[in-house]
């Protein structure tokens, strides 16, 4: 059951004015005892030069209703914390330019992921697969001397450049419906993670097999069915498919033989 | 939907920023399978090259089944053979179902090689062009057989 709910300033919603941007929000409040079912609100927001998508949200809340909730914070595409979905895809709302977008823009939570409140969503999960894969440079052997650095060929750094871009914003887990259909699968972002330090020459032969070795499992590498969504949304602009397709090919080779 | 609250976090109201966050207010609301099969709309390339290929894969093998049904009227002799595919090829319903495999069969062969490519490593970032080229090649290949197949229907 949706209500909709529209902005104390009687605007004509979902037309297009030229000095206001309609943005329609999903809005869940749990404390709400009586009236806790999600609806549709809208808002109208002054239209402004480089509006971004986060900026319209910002402003709804500081001048229309205090109780919006969304996650937010570096406003740059750096923080990874506001990854929405907007017009029906899973984006940064801090880098998403409303001029870019057909209005009224619609946003909602993340897809796949229970709603906490209005635009937050539960992201445990998220945090679970990533952390599963040892998300921390893990070297075999450390030098003596604390002090010594260790050192990574320019090539390989290039190499790796990419996958080290992750910002945990969670929008390609988001964008996977494998990963939404499988709890267990650990996701395209972990892969990614894991891909970053299977690639780093730094870390040794018996760390790398280890990692080879989980990602060879049916809940990792081999549950990507290569729909390339999380490569689509990824805002980072990480090749996440190619990386998990690398780490297929790693795996079948790790115990590939001849009879 | 469940609206269960956490008693701890009722009574005392303790922001807890980087605590259980589940705990803070309730239990978080399910959009439920909806979000999913409504927004087909939006579905990537990718997305839809991977349904396409599983319903035809689901196709072929449903029609492997009616292939070795309609091969083993062999079984009682060349006559029964023979009139069960002259009876079968005289129905106009047959042929426009022969068409269909036959686009089914094309797509998943190319698809399957666009599949190939990509588990290869090979023009990842055309996945998206290639899917679009199976399809244009599906539909050309199809096209130009029409004539064959309901040539002479009833002849
Ligand atoms: S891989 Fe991209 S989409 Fe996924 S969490 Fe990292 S930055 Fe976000
Ligand atoms: S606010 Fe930090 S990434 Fe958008």
């Amino acid at each position: 059951m949706s209500t909709e709910h529209t902005s104390p300033e009687p605007e004509e919603s979902t037309t297009v004015s030229d000095d206001t941007v309609t943005i329609r929000v999903f809005r869940y409040q749990p404390e709400k005892e009586d009236d806790a079912e999600p609806y549709y609100e809208e808002f109208a927001v002054p239209r402004v030069d480089g509006i971004t998508v986060l900026d319209a949200l910002m402003w709804a809340r500081d001048h229309e209703d205090g109780t919006l909730t969304f996650r937010h914070s570096c406003r740059q595409g750096v923080c990874g914390s506001d990854a929405m979905f907007v017009n029906g895809r899973q984006r940064l709302c801090c880098t998403t330019q409303i001029s870019d977008l057909a209005e009224p823009v619609q946003i909602d939570p993340l897809p796949h992921q229970g709603v906490l409140k209005d635009l937050v969503v539960d992201m445990d999960h998220f945090y679970d697969q990533m952390h599963a894969v040892d998300p921390f440079f893990d070297p075999d052997e450390l030098p003596d001397d604390p002090l010594e650095e260790q050192r990574q060929s320019p090539e390989n750094r290039e190499h790796i450049k990419l996958s080290t871009r992750c910002i945990w914003c969670g929008a390609c887990m988001s964008s996977c419906n494998i990963a939404a259909g499988d709890n267990q699968y650990l996701g395209p972002a972990s892969i990614n993670k894991a891909y970053r330090f299977i690639k780093d020459e730094r870390e040794g032969e018996q760390r790398r097999d280890e990692r080879i070795e989980q990602m060879a499992d049916d809940h990792a590498v081999w549950r990507c069915q290569t729909q390339f969504s999380c490569t689509e949304v990824c805002p980072k602009d990480i090749p996440l498919t190619e990386h998990i397709q690398t780490l297929k090919r790693d795996a079948a080779k790790r115990d590939l033989s001849l009879w | 939907m469940n609206r269960m609250y956490c008693d701890t976090a009722l009574e005392t109201h303790i922001p807890t920023p980087f605590g259980p966050s589940t705990c803070d207010m309730s239990e978080p609301y399910d959009r439920g399978l909806v979000e999913d099969y409504g927004r087909w709309r939006e579905f990537a390339p990718g997305m839809w090259a991977w349904i396409l290929h599983k319903f035809t894969g689901w196709v072929l093998i449903g029609y492997l089944f009616t292939h070795i049904a309609v091969l083993s009227t062999a079984l009682d002799g060349g006559a029964t053979y023979t009139a069960t595919i002259q009876g079968l090829e005289a129905l106009f319903v047959v042929r426009v179902m022969e068409i269909g495999l036959l686009a089914v069969a094309v797509f998943h062969i190319l698809n399957g090689i666009r599949l190939l490519m990509i588990d290869l490593g090979i023009g990842l970032e055309r996945q998206a062009a290639s899917f679009y080229i199976s399809l244009i090649i599906t539909a050309l290949i199809v096209i130009a057989s029409v004539p064959t197949f309901l040539g002479e229907v009833g002849v």
